[in-house]
């Protein structure tokens, strides 16, 4: 009862992450329930003549080489909310044991950690995926998340170690390790569990900067090409110049899914750090 | 500042460019194949330059990688070509180099992303001191929710919206280039006005997406000076409401925001790749994408090796300026 209580409650106080996970699920909800309304076939090259404006058989119309724009965008979205999960997982993993065995261990791994973050902070991580994408000729929707994954994982390294320095000296700490716990068990089952909330707005910032590294590189040119993706559908648009022609049922839809899904991505990333840092509460 | 900071900091700089460097020479031989020499074939069958040009280039590539020699002679003369700044020659505009290409480039990205990112930062921090202060008409609030949106848009989306809007259905701006092609570029009135005219669009998308991220970090620092013991001294003072606002909690809330426009602007040269490929605006983010969807390897290699030493290299002198700015920082950890 108690924690029905605390969700009911954080639902009232946080409207940032009630607002921002809905927005989220909307843009899902839309990727699973149209896929029922199209068929995958619809979204590849010559399914309707082209560049034709929206009517009943193609809703948004069809881009430069008849490739259905309803059906691009229904299933370019799972696709690239794939490759932000994908190198969101990754990063925050590799991040936060980064992060655990800089600040739980200090000294030498913690110095050379603490460089390898600073260093890979200072690339912008736009160039060296540019570098590496362009040298593999096509890449896949998980290949694709796991190079951004490369240049993912140092600010939840940086948030974990951050927060395993205040925790390391705690009492509770003090007193697992006067019990004889081990350093694993102390880690995995003292810190853990605190550093849960940071890990979930973490992993939230995360996935959005890579869903944004993805767009970015798909829309260069440089993402998947066979499967259809917001990024390439943008690619495209740009590509064809369906701007100067004013196709807009061409190059709206991208970007209407793609600001819902940041502006709720943004929304909970606020909400989830105003859980994780409490000095945020009462000020904003 | 002390010493052990100083030497870490160039440390890392080191690192970054060792790091950078060792990437372009690696990646493109992970591959079996010689990504270069098929890509220039690709270009040779497209029928673009001719063929002598194109077996000139090979030649170069041959000499310039030497890929019959070890690979530990490679990487040598790879870092020797790095420190002459020869970045290769690039195959769309044979046999202009990739470091002319570069400098001609980089004074338009340097010119708009300058400009924007300051004008974005004055009037952010400014509408965010604002949105903070007490006496502020509450209507002032709708920008809360209007810079939480504009913050989260990617900024080239942005700049796709306004060409459709301001280029297209109400053509007032041009949809794309940095001047008027029958217009010498020079420091003459009419040049002058065109540059700022085809500036105009790629400027305002950055500056919009730029005012949220600035006015919400400038309203989070003002909450809490607002909350501090020396403010209530300062109304209790009777000082005037215009002097408490700007010399005792805009001043002591700026530094952050000082701190984060030195960053912005250190970070410069990687900072609109993609509004510079939805407007086509001649800088080094459209050189890059051209780059790209031309296949011109050097071109890329050398982009993005350039980019990487601007950005650590501005961040390098940041890093050792700022402890002298402010001497509240720590250096020591």
């Amino acid at each position: 009862m108690r924690t029905v209580k605390r969700v009911a409650h954080a639902i009232n106080t946080n409207r940032m992450l009630v607002v921002g996970i809905s927005l989220i699920a909307i843009v899902i909800l839309f990727g699973i329930v149209g896929s029922g309304f199209v068929t995958r076939a619809q979204a590849d090259v010559g399914a309707g003549r082209p560049s034709r404006p929206p009517d009943f058989q193609h809703l948004l119309g069809t881009d430069q080489q008849g490739r259905d724009v309803l059906a691009n965008v229904i299933f370019g979205t799972p696709s690239t909310l794939k490759i932000g999960l994908i190198a969101g997982f990754v990063g925050v993993a590799v991040g936060s044991l980064l992060g655990l065995a800089a600040g739980y261990w200090g000294g030498a791994p913690d110095s050379m950690i603490r460089v390898a973050i600073d260093v890979f902070l200072t690339i912008p991580n736009l160039m060296v995926l540019i570098v590496i994408a362009s040298m593999l000729s096509g890449v896949t929707i998980e290949q694709m998340g796991l190079i951004i994954a490369l240049w993912a994982w140092m600010w939840p390294a940086r948030t974990v170690r951050a927060q395993v320095l205040t925790m390391r000296e705690r009492s509770y700490i003090q007193v697992a390790r006067l019990n004889g716990m081990g350093s694993f068990s102390i880690l995995y089952r003292e810190l853990m569990p605190n550093l849960m909330p940071f890990l979930a707005a973490s992993l939230v910032g995360t996935v959005a900067a890579a869903i944004l590294a993805s767009i970015g590189l798909s829309a260069l040119g440089l993402g998947p090409q066979n499967e259809p993706s917001l990024g390439l559908t943008l690619y495209w648009a740009i590509f064809y110049g369906a701007l100067i022609r004013q196709l807009w049922w061409w190059f709206l839809p991208p970007i209407v899914i793609t600001v819902l899904l940041f502006i709720g991505l943004f929304m909970t990333t606020a909400g989830l750090d105003r859980i994780a840092n409490p000095r945020l509460r009462a000020s904003v | 500042m002390t010493l052990a900071y100083v030497a870490r900091r160039i440390a890392v700089f080191f690192l970054v460019v060792f790091l950078a460097v060792s990437i372009n020479f690696i990646v493109p031989r992970l591959r079996s194949t010689n990504p270069v020499e098929a890509r220039m074939n690709e270009f040779a069958q497209q029928g673009g330059g001719n063929a002598a040009n194109i077996k000139q280039l090979i030649a170069i590539y041959n000499e310039k990688f030497g890929l019959d020699k070890p690979l530990w002679v490679q990487y040598l003369n790879y870092w020797r070509d790095v420190l002459r700044f020869d970045l290769g020659t690039s195959i769309a505009f044979y046999p202009g180099s990739v470091r002319d290409e570069i400098l001609r480039a980089a004074p338009w990205t340097i010119g708009l992303l300058a400009v924007s990112t300051i004008l974005a930062f004055v009037i952010g921090t400014i509408l965010g001191a604002l949105l903070a202060w007490p006496n502020t008409s509450r209507l002032f609030s709708v920008f809360v929710p209007v810079f939480m949106t504009l913050s989260a848009i990617p900024y080239y989306l942005l700049g796709l919206v306004l060409i459709y809007l301001l280029a297209l259905v109400w053509p007032v701006f041009p949809t794309a280039g940095a001047y008027s092609t029958g217009t010498p570029v020079g420091l003459t009135w009419p040049s002058v006005l065109d540059i700022g005219k085809h500036a105009f669009l790629p400027a305002l998308s950055i500056i919009l997406a730029g005012i949220g991220f600035w006015g919400l970090g400038m309203r989070a620092m003002m909450v809490n000076i607002i909350g501090e013991d020396f403010m209530v001294m300062a109304h209790a003072k009777g000082l005037l409401s215009r002097t408490i606002f700007f010399r005792y909690s805009m001043r002591n809330a700026l530094l952050p925001q000082v701190t984060g426009l030195t960053l912005a602007l250190a970070g410069i040269m990687s900072g609109a790749i993609l509004v510079e490929v939805v407007f086509a605006y001649p800088g080094i983010g459209f050189l890059l994408f051209r780059a790209i969807s031309g296949n011109d390897y050097f071109v890329i290699q050398g982009v993005t090796l350039f980019v990487i030493l601007s950005v650590g290299l501005a961040l390098l002198i940041l890093d050792l300026l700022y402890p002298l700015l402010d001497p509240r920082i720590q250096t020591q950890r």
